[in-house]
């Protein structure tokens, strides 16, 4: 059973809505669910379609065929009528549309009339949606019930009691008027969460004791301050919105020399401001941890779209040279530990902690039976309380045999606290002494830069241990490239090779993943950029050299099941 | 209690004469007489002559970029606000490449005093114009004159409601002190601009030019009443009033934050148990 829903129309009609209640309907229901969104940069008209997956089997990736469209206007049946399965259906309500539509895969239903009749308001049309697709896959409604008595909480029993009977008129429709509808569905399973990119990145800081987030809002980085600012109170976090990046970056430093976990996040526009603040973060080792949710430049680009092309500018951030952490996640399980790492990190070493996502990442929900909030580390490491009261003395910068030097709170002792975006001295101050210049770059950079590559775990070997044909990708393609390892390794000896910690560069003794690409007989490295950046940092890291063998996508667009596929046999078949 | 000399710091590397020396002395008296010792505080600076001063004085210090002292300065005082915050700015690091931020600071509120050596030019970068020099002023880098308006520090805080605007002026250090301290117990931010005579670059405004023009605001001056203190804070020219021009009782930022109602963010401990109730929502 592997399905796929898509419901199209403007944006404003409430897309989102019946995406989000079908896709956690599913997901309580234990079925493994897959969800992207595609919309444009405005708030009302245009093209939006929100795209569910869902199978017995994990599932991390969209396919181009639908089995089920639901049409809210003439664009999305013009747009995605091709995309249809053999046993494919569109539901529409015609009185949107100004035409019937008489072919066997189309199917009427009276959204808007149902809502009214049975919820008593046209606005219900959402729920009467909703529950005529459940009908159509001979769903029950007991779970969407559930989630309309949570959704309407706050807006009483009216409302709930209408939503609810909006529902199952859909469902009760569609079950007795969809004559061609054969799906079938496997048994329910235990009840899964259901967790996109962003959230897993808001979740993952709250997890790691994060209580200062600043950002200036851009997309596909907004999410993460939206998810935070609702946890503020809960959790005992202050979340500001600042007048710029500039403003938010700087804020986020204060509050970390001040002693409090800090992060900021924007996109790249508003990271190409932050790079006079992340500078200053490696001079004044501050830890900082910054998401970066890229989208497509250059410039404002393609807004609301996605792309993988901020890889080498982040890298290179900041003027002058000190260390810093990248993380790619690949999924939101990923982005939620890798986030807690971060953290981790930035704080031990002192030096600004990146997690970088793209706007697909961002949106895309995926299934899993649980985070284990065991596997989180959170060591306070700075020095406050006693343990700093009773120092005979401190020094903000002072040279250590491991580089990094203390880090106390200002104001909770005696003991000084100065730091200086000018090279300094051990107590912070400012200095133009050649040799201290020299032992403060050992310090921060030829120091600390081994010890933080020791913790960098290795790229993901999936598939065949030792492949043939070796897929490379990094960040995002994670679950579009697996899947089609999956699907290929029935007859190939294929494997992925995935980075999602990418600097410092991983060591090879952990998996020597060198050897790996040596010994295929193709390996390809998958991107969603047009000058294949990773391949670029891995022909500066290891010398290795893809050539030709690149599959890249610059559309603005996320790669599809299907489309990757095709592509990766079109390598093979040159073999 | 702290003495003149807990407050010695590194020598200045001020030019001979420049009035940083005196606010410098001001400040230093001013912490002494109040009480304050020097870890009970922080002073942010940015880049530029006047931006040194933390490294002159004694103190917990983040000495950042240019331009952007309130923002960390902010940052700093949402974390711990039981923490006095200063920033310390030159006029072209705080009105120039500052001058967003500013803005925001004064929207906020936030309990941040901001000391600006206003020497109406730039100092480190050797005598460009700043946002505060003289319309006309001519320098290496506008050979034709300044053609901006000059930028009145005083008008604009009283028109965005600064909950505190004054002015003071480093060759009247007794004054400043004042100054100084009030705008330490004022709640709020504070917002001090103080004439700074530039003895390499600035020839226009000097010591000798000052002392014709400067006078202290007579007691009577209510600096409550805003239409007053706007007119107030246009005089500049041959009369240039020196003290508190605008204050208001305005909320700061930190007494809006329920979430440090209680307690500093600084100090409240993290407790990795409430993780389980934000999963929860995910299913
Ligand atoms: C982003 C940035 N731009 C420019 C500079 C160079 N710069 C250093 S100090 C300064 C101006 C200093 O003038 P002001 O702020 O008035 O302080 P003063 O030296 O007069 O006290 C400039 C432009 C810098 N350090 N950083
Ligand atoms: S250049 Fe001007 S402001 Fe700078 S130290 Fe010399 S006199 Fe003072």
């Amino acid at each position: 059973m592997d399905y796929t829903i898509k419901i199209g129309g403007e944006a404003g009609q409430g897309i989102q809505t019946i995406g989000g209640s079908l896709a956690k309907a599913l997901s309580r229901s234990g079925y493994h669910v897959f969800t992207h969104q595609d919309y444009e940069s405005r708030v009302r008209g245009g093209h939006n379609f929100y795209q569910i997956r869902f199978s017995d089997k994990p599932v991390s990736a969209i396919r181009e065929k639908v089995d089920i469209l639901v049409a809210f206007d003439t664009e999305s049946i013009l747009r995605h009528e091709t995309e249809l399965t053999v046993n494919g259906i569109i539901i529409y309500d015609s009185s949107f549309h100004k035409q019937k539509h008489n072919e066997p895969y189309f199917l009427d239903v009276p959204f808007s009339d149902l809502a009214l009749e049975h919820g008593g308001n046209k606005i219900m049309l959402n729920t009467a949606a909703t529950g005529a697709v459940l009908g159509m896959l001979g769903i029950e409604t007991e779970i969407l019930i559930g989630l309309i008595k949570e959704d309407f909480r706050t807006k009483g029993d009216e409302i709930i009691s209408g939503n609810i009977k909006a529902a199952a008129a859909g469902h009760e429709y569609t079950k007795n008027k969809c004559a061609k509808c054969s799906f079938t569905i496997t048994e329910p399973s235990n009840k899964k969460m259901l967790i996109n990119g962003t959230e897993a990145i808001g979740l993952g800081a709250i997890a790691s004791g994060c209580k200062f987030y600043s950002a200036y809002p851009m997309t596909p980085a907004t999410g993460i301050m939206n998810y935070i600012a609702d946890k503020e109170e809960e959790y005992g976090i202050i979340v500001e919105q600042a007048e710029d990046e500039i403003s938010a970056i700087n804020m986020a430093l204060g509050a970390s020399f001040a002693g409090v976990r800090a992060m900021t996040g924007t996109s790249g526009g508003g990271f190409a401001l932050m790079q006079e603040g992340v500078s200053l973060a490696g001079m004044t080792e501050t830890p900082i941890v910054i998401a970066l949710g890229q989208r497509p430049g250059p410039a404002t680009g393609l807004p609301t779209r996605t792309e993988q092309a901020d890889l080498l500018f982040l890298l290179h951030s900041g003027h002058g040279e000190f260390p810093k952490i990248v993380f790619a996640p690949g999924t939101p399980e990923q982005a939620f530990y890798l986030t807690n790492k971060a953290f981790e990190l930035s704080e031990k070493y002192q030096v600004p902690a990146f997690v970088i996502t793209d706007q697909y990442l961002a949106d895309t929900q995926w299934t899993y039976d649980s985070f284990a909030s065991d596997k989180i580390k959170y060591v306070d490491r700075r020095l406050r309380g006693d343990e700093l009261t009773k120092l005979p003395e401190y020094r903000r910068h002072a040279f250590t045999d491991s580089g990094i030097s203390p880090l106390a709170v200002p104001g909770a002792s005696r003991h000084l606290v100065v730091t200086d975006s000018d090279e300094h001295d051990e107590d912070g101050h400012i200095t133009e002494n050649a040799e201290t210049r020299n032992k403060m770059v050992e310090k921060r950079l030829f120091k600390k830069m081994p010890l933080i590559r020791e913790e960098i775990s290795p790229p993901l070997l999936y598939g065949d241990k030792e492949p043939d044909i070796l897929l490379v990708g990094w960040g995002s393609t994670y679950g579009v490239i697996k899947e089609v390892v999956d699907i290929l390794s029935n007859e190939k000896r294929i494997a992925m090779l995935h980075f999602s910690e990418i600097y410092p560069f991983p060591l090879e003794k952990k998996l020597n993943y060198l050897s790996l690409l040596n010994n295929s007989k193709l390996a390809i490295c998958i991107e969603n950029n047009a000058t294949c950046q990773f391949a670029r940092l891995i022909k500066a890291e290891t010398g290795y050299i893809f050539f030709e063998n690149e599959i890249k996508k610059y559309d603005g667009r996320p790669f599809t099941l299907d489309g990757l596929l095709g592509e990766v046999n079109a390598h093979i078949r040159r073999l | 209690m702290p003495t003149l000399e807990d407050y010695k710091g590194q020598t200045p590397a001020w030019c001979p004469g420049c009035g940083n020396f005196n606010i410098l002395r001001s400040f230093n008296e001013a912490m002494v007489e109040m009480g304050i010792e020097p870890h009970q505080f922080t002073i942010v600076s940015g880049i530029g002559q006047a931006a040194k001063f933390p490294h002159y004085t004694k103190c917990n210090t983040f000495n950042g970029l240019h331009g952007r002292t309130l923002p960390v300065a902010t940052g700093i005082r949402l974390a711990n606000h039981e923490m006095i915050v200063m920033a310390v700015a030159g006029d072209g690091d705080c009105y120039g490449e500052g001058g967003n931020h500013l803005l925001h600071a004064i929207r906020r509120n936030v309990n941040v005093k901001l000391f600006v050596h206003d020497n109406q030019v730039y100092g480190l970068t050797k005598g460009q114009a700043s946002p505060t020099t003289g319309e006309g002023t001519k320098t290496k880098n506008q050979p034709f004159g300044v053609f901006s308006s000059q930028l009145n520090p005083m008008a604009l805080g009283v028109a965005l409601d600064c909950s505190f605007v004054a002015r003071g002026y480093a060759g009247d250090s007794e004054h400043l002190k004042g100054l100084i301290k009030e705008a330490v117990h004022h709640k709020g931010f504070a917002l001090v601009d103080i004439l700074q005579p530039c003895v390499s670059f600035n020839k226009v405004n000097t010591y000798k030019w000052y002392g014709e023009r400067v006078y202290h605001i007579e007691p009577e001056y209510n600096p409550e009443d805003r239409l007053k203190a706007f007119e107030r804070s246009l005089e500049w020219g041959d009369k240039i009033p020196l003290g508190i021009i605008y204050r208001n009782n305005r909320h700061t930022y930190e007494d809006m934050i329920p979430v440090i109602k209680e307690s500093p963010l600084v100090n409240q401990s993290f407790d990795l148990s409430k993780l389980e109730a934000a999963l929860k929502e995910f299913y």
